[in-house]
Parts: C-alpha cells; structure tokens; sequence
C-alpha cells in the first residue's frame, strides 16, 4: 500500500517540542504561523520578533530568522528590521502586557507610520509568563494575582480595546479579532493571519491581528474550560470580526 | 559633502560626516538640545547616501530601532543628551547582551534630572558603568573636532570589531563649537564587507537563526558571561588610548582631564609656562588608561583632577594612582564651564 502524507510538520517549524502550557493557544498560533510560512513560501526571507513574555521562546520553535526584543519594544525592533530589508516579510508577535501595557508607545507609533509589517497580537487577559498578573486587557472584576478582589475599574481603568484604539489611526490598513477556541475559528485566524503577511508581501501595509487566546495555567481552568471562557466571556468584551479592511 | 580636505566645521556635523563616511546607513533619534544638529543634518543626509532615517518618538525607541538595524548587519547609530542617554540605558544592556555592534553618541548636559542645557561632564559614571548586567562598553572621549569625527569612525569599526556597541563621550562645548578639521571621506572603514554569519538576513539554504540575550538553562548564562569576559578583557589590552601633552621627567604636576576640560586645561598651562604642568588625557574612558596614567605621573609631586562634574573620573584616577600620589580636585558643575584663569588659581593655591 502507497502511503500518502496528509499532515506534516511545516518545514517552517522547529523539531522542539513546544514548552508551553498544555492547552495554551500559543502552540496553536505558533503553528499557524508556520503553516502560512511553508505556504506562502518565504521561510527564508520571513525575520520574526519574539516578545518579552511567554512566547519569548518562539525563536526556539520557527525554523526562520528570530531576534529577541526588550520588553514592549518589538514593533520598532521590527521597524528598523524592515525599513533595511523592505523584501523581507517582517513580523512581531506579542502578548497584551507586552503590547498593550510597557509597550504602548511602540505600537501606536509604529502602526502611525504605517509600517508595512505585521504584528500578532496574543491577548490572554494577563500576564502569562510573570504568574497572571493584571494586564491592561484584564477584564473588569476579572481576579487576577495583583487583582485579588477583581479588577476594579475605578482604580485600574477599564480594559484597553486595541484593535479599536489603532482603528483611526490612517496608517493601518487592516485589523482583526479572531480566537483560537475551536477548529472553526482556528481557520478563520489562519486566514487572517495569511492575509496579513499577504498584505505585507503586496505593499499594503500595517496589518495587525488580536487573537483571543487562553491562559489555562494562570486561569486556573483546564483547556476546554479556557476555551469556554474566551468563547463566551472574553469575545463578549472582544468582540470577533473584522475591524478595518483597506486594500 | 564630496573629497577631502580641510572644511570649517560645527561638532554635531562632524559627527554625521564621521558616521556616514564609516558606512553608517541607519539612524534613529529623538530631539534633545544640545545635540539637535545631529538628527537634522542627519535627515538630510542619510537619504543623500541611501540610508535610514527615523525619527523615532522617544529615545527608547532610538536605541531599540539600533538594536533591529544592527540584527540585519548594518551599521547603525543612534544620538542624545544625558535625559535621552538615561532612557537608552536598557537598550544598551540589550545588545550587548546579544552581542550587537551599535554606536552611540552623549552629547552631555547638566543634570541631574532636565538639568540645563549647557555643556557638563555629568554623564561620565553612566558612560562608563552602564546599563544592567555585567558589561562593558568601549567610550571614546574626544576633545576637539578633529576627534569627533575620527573618533566616531573609529566607534564603527570597534563595534564591529568586538560586536558591542561603543559610545562616544562628547558634550555640548564640542557639539556646539565650530572649528577646522580635515575630512578623510576616502578613509576605508575596517571590516567594511566582514560577513556577519550572525546576522539576520533570512534563512535561505539554512536553519533559521536566533539573536538572543535570554539564556535560561542552567549553566548557560554564566557561560555566557564569562565568554563577554573574555572580550572585556581583550578591549582592556588593546583598545586603551590616551595623550599626554609636555609629560617629561621634569614634569612637577600633572594635570587629568578629558575632553572639553582637556582643552580648557591646555589653555591653562599656557598661561602657567613658568610651572613645569603636564597633561594627562584619557580618551578611552572605559577602557581607562591606568596604567600609564600611573607611569605619567610617576615623578611629579601632586595630581590635579579637573572635571565638569563634582569628581567623577577621580575614582578612576584614585584607581590608577593606587595612593602613590597626592591628589587635588577641582570641578565645576550643572553645566559651569571654567576659564582657564580659575584651573590656574586653583593649581596655585594647592601646588
Ligand atoms: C522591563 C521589564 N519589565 C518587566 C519584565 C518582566 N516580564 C516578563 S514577561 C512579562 C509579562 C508578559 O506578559 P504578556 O505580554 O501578556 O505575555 P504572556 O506571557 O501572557 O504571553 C513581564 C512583565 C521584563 N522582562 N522586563
Ligand atoms: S502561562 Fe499561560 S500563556 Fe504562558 S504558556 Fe502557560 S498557559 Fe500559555
């Protein structure tokens, strides 16, 4: 009998065996990532940046040219990065307290100018790597370790939307929200992710995507539970869908 | 600017000239008195030689734009003044830590906090000492314009050469002061087509590859550390430069100063022709010249330590002289700049 291959491990991702918790959606995105790379054909021409919080060691799992970022600073990290190599397809990958929080001034200014790059966006509701600290997408009266009673919006402020605040910005072409709870929105996030890089490799310009992804260890949930969660809590406040489309 | 040749002009200018001719083709910064001509000059000139220039929103952003551009292998600079130098002090640490060439130049200030905006040497302890971690940074310390700009060449090559990055220790007296210098735009920079196998240039026919300043399994890091050690050393035995201005065994005093200070403190011993003063001038301050600084002064009777800070090089001069001579202070500070009348009052009062 012929064998014939169905699934493969894309060429574009690593031998090591992912190091995050069991069931957090980073693996899932990592792994979309590197599917969209194999299919697009660019693993040697695609330069990512990893963050400063669990994904740090993304660069461990892609088989392409990764660069570490400090802290929030991986938009300009990747900047600089593009503006050398504009042939190059250049992307930072970060999670919310990263992004959203120390790195807030990298973000809104980078898409300002309208880089042509793209940025993937990991909101997970806190801090990840750091133990679950409150992040400035925690969700209000959401516990969380420097949130005990909840996040109280009187003195924490409200959670930051990010797709929507860079929405007016003119620089940014496209936005979108997807989760990564099921097979279903597994694919839509592959497909925006691809359309991002698309629209990179087709000088459109900045594209950023939010993937509403889960923490199970920090939230004390399993898996499906976290899966839950982000379906019917988190997507409530974030709502899923495309937020900015220009061509 | 085309040729060679003498040309009249402003340190910030140098500067860039120096940094372009070295095949620098990536600069980002931020607006900061006293250094403003190097942003501006430089908006107008890399685009002229093909290269990068941002205007980046903070001086954090500065220094981690130099951080990517250095991961492709290009050469790159960033420039401020001691508040903006302050907020680069993470992005140093960073790559060094991943071994990243860069070259960065203060053009002090007075401090601390905003400070003014007059020239100062107050910067000195965050040049030498920066950053977190367990690093070294080679700093250059000219002391005219003719410095400024082979100096800034030089911090291109020595980056590349130790994959650190290099500062360049200047203030605002420098930046701001015209004066004549020769351009050397044929001068060829060191390691001009060195391949970087590091860099990030894409992964094609090969792995992909990683820059990286987190080392998390056990052992690594340390490992790490100790190989940057090696190379702090290797800087330490070669890279030491320094002048010494009418050092001879009938020298009485000897005077030590860098940059702005050295010159005011030539103008100094001018007026003094009848005391044998000699001059001591560090130029790399890290490396410091310890040793020969303790050899220069080997026969003289007193040191005089001049600064435009409260006494911050004197440690290093204190370390140097291991208590083997007296040793006399004399600083001006928050952005004073003495006159060569007060160095001299103050060597006669204390000789
Ligand atoms: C300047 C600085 N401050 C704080 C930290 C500590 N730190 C490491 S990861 C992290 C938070 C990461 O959270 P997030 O960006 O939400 O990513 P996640 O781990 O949830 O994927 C923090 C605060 C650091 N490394 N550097
Ligand atoms: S701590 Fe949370 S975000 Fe980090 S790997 Fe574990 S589950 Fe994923």
């Amino acid at each position: 009998m012929k064998e014939k291959v169905l699934y493969k491990r894309p060429v574009a991702l690593s031998e090591k065996p992912f190091s995050y918790c069991p069931g957090c959606t980073h693996s899932t995105i990592h792994k979309l990532i590197a599917e969209i790379v194999d299919e697009l054909g660019i693993r040697e021409k695609t330069i990512g940046v990893a963050p400063v919080g669990c994904a740090v060691f993304a660069y461990d799992f892609w088989n392409f040219d990764v660069t570490e970022a400090a802290h929030g600073r991986a938009p300009v990290v990747a900047t600089a990065i593009k503006r050398i190599m504009p042939e190059k397809v250049v992307f930072s990958y970060q999670g919310d307290g990263d992004l959203a929080s120390i790195g807030m001034a990298e973000i809104i200014h980078t898409a300002n100018r309208g880089e042509n790059l793209t940025v993937i966006f990991i909101n997970n509701t806190n801090y990840g790597m750091t133990g679950g600290q409150m992040a400035p997408t925690t969700l209000a009266k959401q516990v969380t370790t420097t949130s005990p009673l909840g996040r109280d919006v009187k003195t924490s402020g409200y959670p930051i939307r990010m797709s929507e605040l860079l929405l007016p910005l003119q620089g940014v072409k496209y936005i979108e929200r997807v989760k990564a709870t099921d097979a279903i929105s597994i694919i839509r996030t592959k497909k925006a992710i691809k359309k991002a890089f698309m629209n990179q490799i087709t000088h459109v310009g900045f594209s950023f995507i939010e993937v509403l992804s889960n923490c199970p260890t920090n939230w004390k949930k399993d898996p499906v539970e976290s899966n839950k969660w982000v379906d019917e809590t988190m997507a409530e406040f974030f709502q899923i869908g495309k937020i900015k489309d220009i061509q | 600017m085309n040729g060679n040749g003498t040309v009249f002009i402003k340190g910030n200018h140098a500067i860039v000239e120096a940094a372009l001719d070295a095949g620098c083709r990536f600069y980002a910064g931020y607006p900061i008195t006293p250094q403003n001509e190097i942003p501006e000059y430089m908006s107008k000139r890399m685009p002229e030689e093909k290269g990068v220039f941002i205007q980046a929103e903070s001086e954090l952003i500065s220094i981690n734009m130099v951080f990517g551009a250095a991961t492709t292998g290009a050469r790159a600079m960033t420039t401020s003044s001691s508040p903006g130098m302050s907020l680069m002090q993470e992005g140093i640490s960073y790559m060094a830590g991943a071994e990243l060439p860069g070259v960065l130049v203060n053009v002090m200030r007075g401090g601390p906090g905003l400070g003014n905006i007059s020239p100062s040497q107050s910067d000195y302890y965050q040049a030498v000492k920066p950053g977190h971690g367990d690093f070294h940074m080679i700093t250059l310390a000219p002391s005219n314009l003719q410095e400024m700009y082979d100096y800034t060449f030089d911090a291109f090559d020595l980056a590349d050469k130790y994959r650190n990055p290099v500062m360049i220790l200047t203030d605002g007296l420098l930046g701001q002061m015209m004066e004549s210098m020769d351009m050397k735009h044929d001068r060829k920079p060191l390691y001009p087509d060195a391949k970087k196998e590091w860099a990030l240039t894409g992964a094609v026919g090969r792995k992909g590859q990683r820059i990286v300043s987190l080392l998390m399994d056990p052992g690594v890091l340390e490992a790490h550390n100790i190989k940057l050690g090696k190379k702090w050393k290797t800087m330490i035995e070669n890279e030491r430069k320094y002048e010494l201005f009418n050092v001879n065994e009938e020298t009485q005093y000897l005077i030590v100063a860098f940059g702005s200070m050295a010159r005011i403190s030539k103008g100094a011993m001018k007026l003094m022709k009848d005391l044998k003063i000699g001059l001591f001038r560090p130029i790399t301050v890290w490396p410091y010249p310890y040793e020969e600084l303790k050899k220069a002064a080997a026969g003289v009777k007193k040191v005089f330590v001049f600064e435009m800070n409260q006494g911050q090089m004197l440690d290093d001069v204190k370390i140097g002289l291991e208590g083997s001579k007296p040793v006399e202070f004399f600083g001006r500070a928050g952005g004073g700049v003495p006159m060569p009348e007060e160095l001299c009052d103050f060597i006669n009062k204390n000789k």
